[in-house]
């Protein structure tokens, strides 16, 4: 049924458009860069505010990332703070689920999670890049301990419908034998004369050389199986000791299948900046984060506050708020500046007092969808049977990932693995669409035919569909090169007295370290107009 | 092709561990069955392949405007009710807004096409209590898009 990855013989072209998938990692990132993601974070260390003026007051919305990164600094500035939040917790995004939690989504279905004790899983960001740098840098001020986050399993499986007859392929499989194949037909064109306008005589030899290495050809530059090959991608024996049965060297896999496999921007996706070794997450969950920070600022936080209007005068900003969860009479709060976190999803649909820049900006950012589906098993059969210890499979189906822990191996007893990641496709708005229950049996019959064992090994699931969750309505500011030219910095601007922080005032949208970077601006800019004031 | 799971036997595990409830949402759906939810996913990721009215609705706005067109107002936010809804008297306007997305709602333009797009719009312009008879054609549609570069 799905045919997203055309198997037929590819032609000459498609042949070297497929090598320059490989080989044009740099036009991929240059593209990357442009849409805001694979942008190195420019955090230089704490922030250095100078001291407020005495009595000097800022109004935080939202305790998220932004806003507590915001009222942490301002805190610390001397500034009187308080955060208004819409839920009941603090973190925003960066939340995890665990057993005993509730969660009612937008339309009203409610969903009582049911993992065994020490389960969870992050429905919202869940690794942490090594270049993340202001993200780590909280984590290590407010203690929050790290652990390896596995991107890349070479024995997690690659999938595609359309490919070896729907059966997965170990990573290292394919990995090594795309490798052994390109270096193979480069080889070929180099010494049948074909690269000669390309490359001199001398860097012929070296790229000969360079091939045999990289793709493991033999001395007649031919990629076949052997002890060489297979100490890539794995025997079809295993090398034993004593009197077991002798080492045998797996087959690899075809030339003509290795095109036909769809697979090749599987087997890269580990190469994306993001995506390299090291990746972190927190022991115990990403909401880790969120707690740590709001340990410290919990009494300056007022929960279940759902704000309606804001307003700003020559000496003062005010906020009207209405209780989330009793309603009532509004009431109002005001400050002398004002952070505001709140998504653009929901600040564009309240009444806000700024001028028509930073309005256009706030109205003009769309939201991407992203639907993520937790599913318990009764035992970790992918660890069992599968031997894949954390990482993650990939599919053309759309549930895309099939994610394992990267921690509490060898456990006996239920595990959790992510079975469907769906992120600004149009299979997000389909699970979306779809109620909780309708999202899991989805991941659960998707699954299955990566792992079979899903069938007798399921034990509960959770789905979480970001258009649905009640704070936001939406998963991350989906910004294009058009809008940021239009509205970047309008929407990044101090009106008056207001300034906007989050992942979507950064080049880094849908990741925390956008929101804490665009919070530090933010306050550095706001706090220097204040001292001016 | 799915390797698909008889029904019977997932709705058995689904019950098997301890309950997991789901409270009922507005509109009651018929249930749909594990081959009937996999076989209701697009055929492609970048574009919808789903087609008609009702099914594209069901495929991609009842995520956000619900089963019974009733949106949403228990959020910090809102999705429009598109229930006996007044801005679509002109069809003009929701197909607008389905091709160029409206504040947090995502440009739907380059996921479907000029019939889907029209399809679709005179779904939600014929239930939820709207009855605008007139109705819109594709090549209205098409003279909608923005001029392509």
């Amino acid at each position: 049924m799905h045919q997203e990855d055309d198997v037929k013989r590819p032609s000459r072209r498609a042949l070297l458009g497929m090598i320059g998938q490989v080989a044009g990692g740099a036009a991929m990132y240059q593209a990357m860069s442009s849409m805001g993601y694979a942008a190195e974070s420019d955090y230089r260390g704490p922030v250095k505010l100078s001291r407020a003026k005495p009595g000097a007051t800022v109004l935080v919305l939202g305790a998220g990332l932004a806003g507590m990164t915001a009222a942490y600094e301002l805190r610390a500035a001397g500034y009187k703070v308080q955060i208004l939040e819409f839920n009941q917790r603090a973190g925003g995004r960066n939340w995890s689920l665990r057993g005993g939690d509730r969660y009612t989504e937008l339309g009203g279905a409610t969903q009582s999670v049911d993992f065994a004790k020490g389960n969870y899983i992050n429905p919202g960001p869940w690794r942490i890049p090594y270049h993340h740098h202001a993200v780590l840098d909280y984590c290590k001020r407010l203690g929050v301990t790290l652990e390896p986050f596995i991107q890349v399993n070479y024995n997690a499986y690659l999938h595609n419908t359309n490919a070896f007859g729907g059966k997965p392929q170990r990573f290292r499989h394919v990995q090594t034998d795309l490798q052994g194949n390109v270096a193979e037909l480069l080889a070929k064109a180099t010494n049948q004369g074909g690269l000669d306008q390309a490359v001199t005589k001398e860097d012929r030899e070296r790229l000969l050389e360079g091939l045999k290495a990289w793709g493991t050809l033999d001395k007649d530059y031919r990629y076949v199986a052997s002890s060489a090959t297979s100490d890539k991608r794995g025997y079809e024996i295993d090398p034993g000791g004593g009197l077991m049965p002798l080492a045998k060297p797996s087959q690899p896999i075809g030339l003509k299948d290795i095109l036909g496999s769809g697979m090749w921007a599987q087997v890269n996706s580990g190469n994306l900046y993001e995506f390299q070794s090291a990746i972190f997450e927190p022991v115990g969950g990403m909401d880790q984060i969120g707690k740590a920070f709001e340990r410290e600022l919990k009494p300056l936080i007022r929960y279940s506050t759902k704000v309606t209007k804001i307003e700003q005068s020559a000496d003062k900003v005010t906020v009207t708020y209405v209780d989330a969860d009793k309603g009532g009479a509004p009431r109002q709060a005001s400050a002398d500046w004002c952070v505001c976190t709140i998504p653009l999803s929901i600040l564009s649909q309240i009444d806000v007092q700024v001028g028509d820049p930073m309005k256009n900006a706030i109205a003009a950012v769309p939201y991407g969808a992203s639907v993520k589906v937790g599913l318990e098993f009764k035992r970790r059969f992918w660890e069992e049977d599968d031997h894949i210890y954390g990482g993650i499979s990939q599919t053309n189906l759309p549930i895309r990932n099939i994610s394992y822990p990267s921690t509490g191996f060898f456990s006996k007893g239920p595990g959790v693995l992510l079975g469907c990641y769906a992120f600004d496709n149009v299979h997000a708005f389909r699970l979306t669409a779809m109620s909780p229950e309708e999202r899991v049996r989805a991941a659960l019959e998707m699954g299955a035919q990566i792992h079979p064992q899903y069938k007798s090994e399921f034990k509960t699931g959770v789905a979480v569909a970001w258009n649905r969750v009640p704070f936001i309505n939406g998963c991350y500011a989906r910004w294009t090169d058009e809008l940021r030219e239009q509205h970047y910095q309008n929407l990044c601007a101090v009106d008056g007295r207001i300034v906007l922080a989050g992942e979507h005032a950064s080049y880094i949208p849908a990741w925390m370290e956008g929101a804490i970077l665009s919070a530090l601006d933010a306050i550095q800019r706001l706090h220097a107009k204040a001292q001016a004031a | 092709m799915f390797k698909l799971l008889p029904a019977g036997a997932m709705a058995a595990a689904l019950l098997a561990g301890a309950p997991t409830t789901y409270a009922q949402t507005s509109v009651p759906q018929p249930a749909m069955s594990n081959q009937q939810l996999a076989a209701s996913f697009s055929t492609s990721s970048a574009r919808f392949t789903q087609q008609g009215g009702e099914t594209l609705y069901r495929s991609i706005c009842q995520g956000c405007h619900m089963p019974g067109g009733e949106g949403a107002r228990s959020g910090a936010g809102f999705f429009p009710d598109l229930r006996k809804n007044q801005k679509l008297a002109a069809g003009a306007y929701p197909a607008l807004v389905v091709l160029n997305g409206l504040h947090g709602m995502p440009p739907f333009g380059q996921q479907l096409d000029n019939q889907q797009v029209a399809d679709v719009v005179n779904y939600i312009r014929s239930d939820f209590g709207n009855q605008y008879s007139d109705v819109l054609t594709p090549q209205a549609v098409s003279g909608m898009r923005p001029a392509t570069k």
